[in-house]
């Protein structure tokens, strides 16, 4: 497996992070020699064995549908960087 | 060359539950903005998502309802895509094992039936709401929305007419609403539905390229905009143009389609099983019980409707449409009169009055028994039916019970003996003709006296009575 | 001085009154004024004005929290500049019990940025430095709570361990660091760096103090969907056994190459004295330990790439525009991810990103959740045999500051003996057992069975009580 630079740009497109020329460079080798290392996986057989996504056997947990209280808008709101009214404002989303 | 139409639908519908897929908030529709929000649907850092019990078992009913295979084992996905609408830049949905497969939908064409099969039902929480202002740099955010569980139905491409479509989705959207999980109401946006539509030459097994339509706001709207397609491909097709393939929304005021245009991205979710969510597993007992709390669905009831009441399947459709109306009729049948007789009353004057005042059947103010008093009204001859037309209309409008209906409509009938007597002498004196063919021998010219009698009366005398006294003083003359 | 006590001895001391909160608050003051300027163990500094309950239980002790534990209208920022000013409207699970039991919140201590390293240089905010040594690391990620405690800038602490981010500094700074049973410990307000991994944990003087401090944390939560619902033991009461017939594991895989000789002696001489005490010890086999640090890094960086995405300066923090462009939403999130996160943080979410994108999904996540349930496994078949597994906590003493920043893969390393116990879900301890002979704490780290953690107290406390090493403190060169 061999990152490029262009592979390390359509990920951080996908991801929607900006990076530098040098950053691109750097993490295109770093992640080279990062996915060498765990290249040994493929050394494993694993044919008949399960995936696990939750190491505990937990199933079936559910709530009531009950109303708790919601925030207070002054409280939802007071973190944000911009907003008009009762609105998060953001800068103009094209569809 | 002959196309034919190939049309697939994804259905999305709100679950009518109290609170949110997974988290406390309220779902009610129409409040100030972002004051129905939480830690939770707000995606804000260190809060955990806990399932709505409730949306649960309303996807598994629909699921069991579609006909879908009973599935052991479920669970939860993320889906990443960034948009301002998505808190966490993620959308809790279902991937590889959602709540229902395989399953179909009956409808009815001219003069067959047809299955749809249904591909999958999951469940998945709402975005949020964006608002752009035309003229503006900027956009607005609701999370109100966010996380009102969303059940996403999508039907195999087996469609092959914008009818076709409108019926799958008269049904769907039926079956939901009679098992009591979603208003399914197109305008408050609690029922969404978006088209894959692509022609292909007539025989031909392929698929032709598809684009995907938007933003239709009702099921006359879906037609429309599939009818509108399928000419717009035919058209290029026709030319030997290709089809490209696109999202294209739909303009109710234009009626025509357009592109997107926007530079779609190729999409790349990501899906992964959400760690914060563990995963279901359903017992028998589990499927058993919703299998139990599943109401007659639209189908059987039509059948029964045909079978035992003696309804016409076209009668039938009509009573069927409506979940509440379906109960008031069988009320009324409970209480001993004749389907038919009430199918009337209700396809005519209470549908009427239904279109015409946009109110819902659990909003009008009409008891059961009401509509059989009034009815046997009528049977007993006490009412004329253009009488009781009048009468009804007085019940609906003022919520008043038939008695009062016909006190207030002036139609009171008169028993009185003594005022009766009046009304028999001067109709005897009036019309001697007809008395003499009485009493020759003419029975029917009763008949004549008494309809004489309830015009005097304008209606209001009961006629039983008049009857009997005509037939009295004429004895006696003779 | 008061600050140089432990939790439980404050509490002794309340009881009988010879001290006040007010007392325990200024030594640690003056500790802070002291010491910190040169270790830097806070992100954001005590700032404490809570009125305190004097007949609860901690009748005010107060305790720093890692600074990715959500605390109610008190900087929470994971020591990243996205989230700048980042005030939660909410407590974590955690910090509500704290409180309900008298603790007071004593500042956010520094870690490395969202928990992405085990140096506690990513932060920030700068690096925290090793009271033992100021030029080398304190570990991490939950470095700063460590050096806190280590330097008596605080009484106790909390962390968070994903890959050995309470262990690691632990050992690094010769104090006791537990990582519970995973679902032992609620996460609901733990900025979550990967969901399946991370648990809440104490970070102290002794081992008492950490049994003291998981009795209040612990326990069933129904915010968290992966809480698990089992009472959780008076782990108190599991110090006062001994370990006599208490058999422990040694497993071959964690005595190789790389290990420091130092470290390696002072285990040695762990396991000697737990024999003298009565546990019976044998080599054991964990044969797909090798493969834990590769697995980790695509599950833990798949699950923060999306957990992470919802850092987009929306709702809270940092928010970044550009000039006007055709989209500039994408690019406020761009600008705003690409200037909030530091390179580590970038790099994972690169690598996570990567991992789960179209087409490698099952090359690497599924493969790696796959060899997770044979690293399980492995921890299975031994405690079917054995009650504690034990190992060095790291491979080495804490290294210097820089020394391994700018190479990923060997920094990723130093977590090769804690990972495992993430991935298996199973508890682990780590405390002080000896010296290197540059004067540095070795860390001794002991596992058990899943909700299984009155073995590892029962072993540790036998440890620490028969040794002086916790007695140990370090000359803090300001």
């Amino acid at each position: 497996m061999n990152i490029t630079k262009d592979t390390v740009k359509y990920v951080a497109n996908l991801a929607r992070l900006e990076l530098a020329e040098e950053e691109l460079e750097k993490f295109s080798l770093q992640l080279n020699d990062i996915l060498r290392y765990i290249e040994q996986l493929k050394e494993v057989d694993i044919s008949k064995i399960p995936p696990t996504a939750h190491v505990l056997p937990i199933k079936n947990v559910t709530r009531k549908d009950k109303l708790r209280p919601s925030l207070k808008a002054e409280e939802v709101l007071k973190n944000s960087p911009q907003k008009q009214g009762k609105f998060f404002k953001v800068p103009k989303v094209i569809e | 060359m002959e196309f034919e139409t190939v049309i697939g639908l994804e259905v999305h519908v709100h679950l009518k539950t109290e609170t949110k897929a997974f988290c406390g908030c309220s779902t009610e529709f129409g409040n100030e903005p972002n004051t129905q929000t939480c830690p939770v649907c707000l995606g804000f850092p260190g809060s955990l998502p806990v399932l709505n019990e409730k949306a649960l078992e309303y996807s598994v009913k629909v699921a069991l309802a579609l006909n879908c295979k009973a599935q052991e084992f479920i669970k939860f996905d993320r889906k990443n895509y960034f948009y301002p609408d998505l808190p966490k830049n993620y959308q809790i949905s279902q991937y590889d094992m959602p709540i229902g497969l395989d399953g179909f939908i009956e409808i009815d064409l001219e003069n067959a039936k047809k299955k749809i099969r249904i591909k999958r039902v999951h469940l998945e929480e709402d975005a949020g709401k964006l608002i752009h202002k035309e003229d503006s740099d900027y956009s607005l955010v609701d999370y109100n929305r966010c996380g009102i569980p969303l059940l996403e139905i999508v039907s195999e491409p087996d469609i092959n007419s914008p009818l076709e479509a409108f019926e799958y989705l008269k049904n769907l959207k039926l079956i939901i609403q009679y098992l009591g999980v979603s208003d399914c109401d197109m305008e408050e946006g609690s029922l969404r539905c978006d088209a894959n539509i692509s022609l292909r030459p007539k025989g031909e097994e392929a698929l032709g390229t598809k684009t995907e339509l938007k933003n239709m706001n009702s099921f006359k709207g879906v037609r429309l905009a599939l009818d509108y397609e399928i000419k717009r491909q035919q058209g290029l097709l026709g030319k030997g143009h290709k089809i490209t393939q696109e999202t294209r929304l739909w303009d109710e005021d234009k009626q025509l389609t357009s592109s997107m245009r926007s530079k779609e991205e190729a999409h790349d979710y990501r899906y992964f099983p959400d760690p914060d969510l563990v995963p279901f597993t359903f017992s028998k007992e589990f499927i058993e019980r919703l299998k139990k709390e599943i109401p007659e669905l639209p189908k059987d009831r039509e059948e029964r409707y045909t079978g035992n009441f003696n309804l016409s399947p076209k009668e039938a459709e009509v009573i069927i449409q409506d979940k509440d109306l379906c109960v008031f009729f069988e009320k009324c049948v409970g209480l001993g009169i004749e389907p038919k007789k009430i199918y009337n009353w209700i396809s005519g004057p209470l549908l009427a009055y239904i279109n015409e005042t946009g109110k819902q059947v659990k909003e009008i103010k009409l008891e059961p028994q009401e509509l059989v008093e009034l009815i046997k009204n009528v049977d007993d001859g006490k009412l004329s039916n253009l009488a009781a037309k009048g009468v009804f209309s007085v019940m609906l409008y003022e919520g008043t019970t038939a008695g009062e209906a016909i006190k207030k409509s002036g139609l009171t009938q008169i028993s009185d003996e003594k005022e009766l007597e009046e009304i028999v002498k001067k109709v005897i004196k009036e019309n001697p003709n007809s008395v003499n063919d009485f009493l020759s021998g003419k029975e029917n010219a009763i008949m004549f006296l008494v309809g004489q009698a309830m015009k005097l009366s304008k209606g209001k005398a009961n006629p039983k009575v008049v009857k009997d006294i005509i037939l009295r003083r004429l004895k006696n003359v003779s | 001085m008061l600050n140089t006590k432990t939790a439980h001895e404050l509490i002794d001391l309340l009881n009988k009154g010879q001290i006040t909160q007010n007392e325990i608050l200024s030594d640690l003051k003056s500790q802070i004024k002291k010491t910190e300027p040169k270790i830097k163990a806070y992100a954001h500094a005590p700032n404490n004005s809570e009125p305190v309950n004097k007949d609860s239980f901690l009748k005010g002790i107060p305790i720093a929290i890692k600074d990715n534990i959500c605390t109610k209208e008190a900087l929470t920022t994971c020591s990243s500049h996205i989230l700048d000013g980042f005030i939660p409207p909410y407590d974590a699970t955690v910090i509500e019990r704290l409180k309900e039991k008298g603790a007071v919140i004593f500042g956010k201590t520094n870690m490395d940025e969202f928990a992405f390293g085990s140096s506690c240089e990513t932060s920030f905010y700068g690096p925290t430095r090793n009271p033992w040594d100021l030029k080398r690391v304190p570990g991490g990620s939950s470095g700063g709570s460590a050096a806190a405690v280590a330097a008596d800038e605080a009484i106790w602490a909390l962390g968070s361990d994903t890959g050995g981010s309470i262990r690691q500094p632990a050992a690094l700074c010769g104090i006791v660091g537990l990582k519970p049973t995973y679902g032992r410990v609620s996460r609901y307000g733990l900025i979550a760096f990967a969901s399946s991994l991370d648990q809440i944990g104490p970070i102290t003087k002794d081992v008492y103090d950490a049994a003291l401090l998981l009795n209040i944390i612990a326990g069933h939560d129904e915010r968290d969907s992966t809480s698990v619902d089992i009472k959780a033991d008076d782990y108190l009461s599991c110090l006062k056994k001994d370990v006599k017939g208490l058999k422990i594991a040694l497993p071959k895989e964690y005595f190789i190459k790389g290990l420091d000789k130092d470290v390696e002696a002072a285990i040695k001489e762990a396991k000697n004295k737990l024999e003298k005490l009565g546990a019976t010890f044998k080599e054991v086999s964990l044969p797909h330990t090798k493969y834990a640090v590769a697995v980790y890094y695509i599950l833990a960086t798949a699950e923060a790439s999306s957990n992470l995405a919802r850092f987009d300066g929306v709702q809270y923090g940092l928010r970044c525009t550009g000039a006007k462009d055709a989209n500039p939403m994408i690019t406020m999130y761009k600008q705003t991810r690409g200037k909030g996160f530091g390179s580590e943080a970038k790099r994972r979410i690169i690598l996570g990103t990567y991992v789960l994108s179209s087409g490698y999904y099952d090359a690497y996540y599924l493969r790696a959740l796959k060899v997770r349930s044979l690293i399980k496994k492995d921890f299975d078949d031994v405690f079917k045999e054995f009650d504690c597994v034990l190992t060095p906590t790291s491979p080495t003493a804490a290294f210097k500051i820089g020394e391994r920043l700018d190479d990923p893969l060997s920094m990723y390393l130093s977590d090769i003996y804690t990972i495992s116990a993430n991935l298996a879900g199973i508890p682990a301890i780590s405390l002080p057992c000896g010296l290197t002979k540059d004067k540095l704490p070795i860390g001794l780290q002991i596992l058990s069975g899943p909700f299984k953690e009155e073995n590892l107290f029962r072993a540790a406390y036998a440890f620490e009580q028969n040794t002086d090493w916790h007695k140990i403190k370090p000359d803090i060169k300001v």
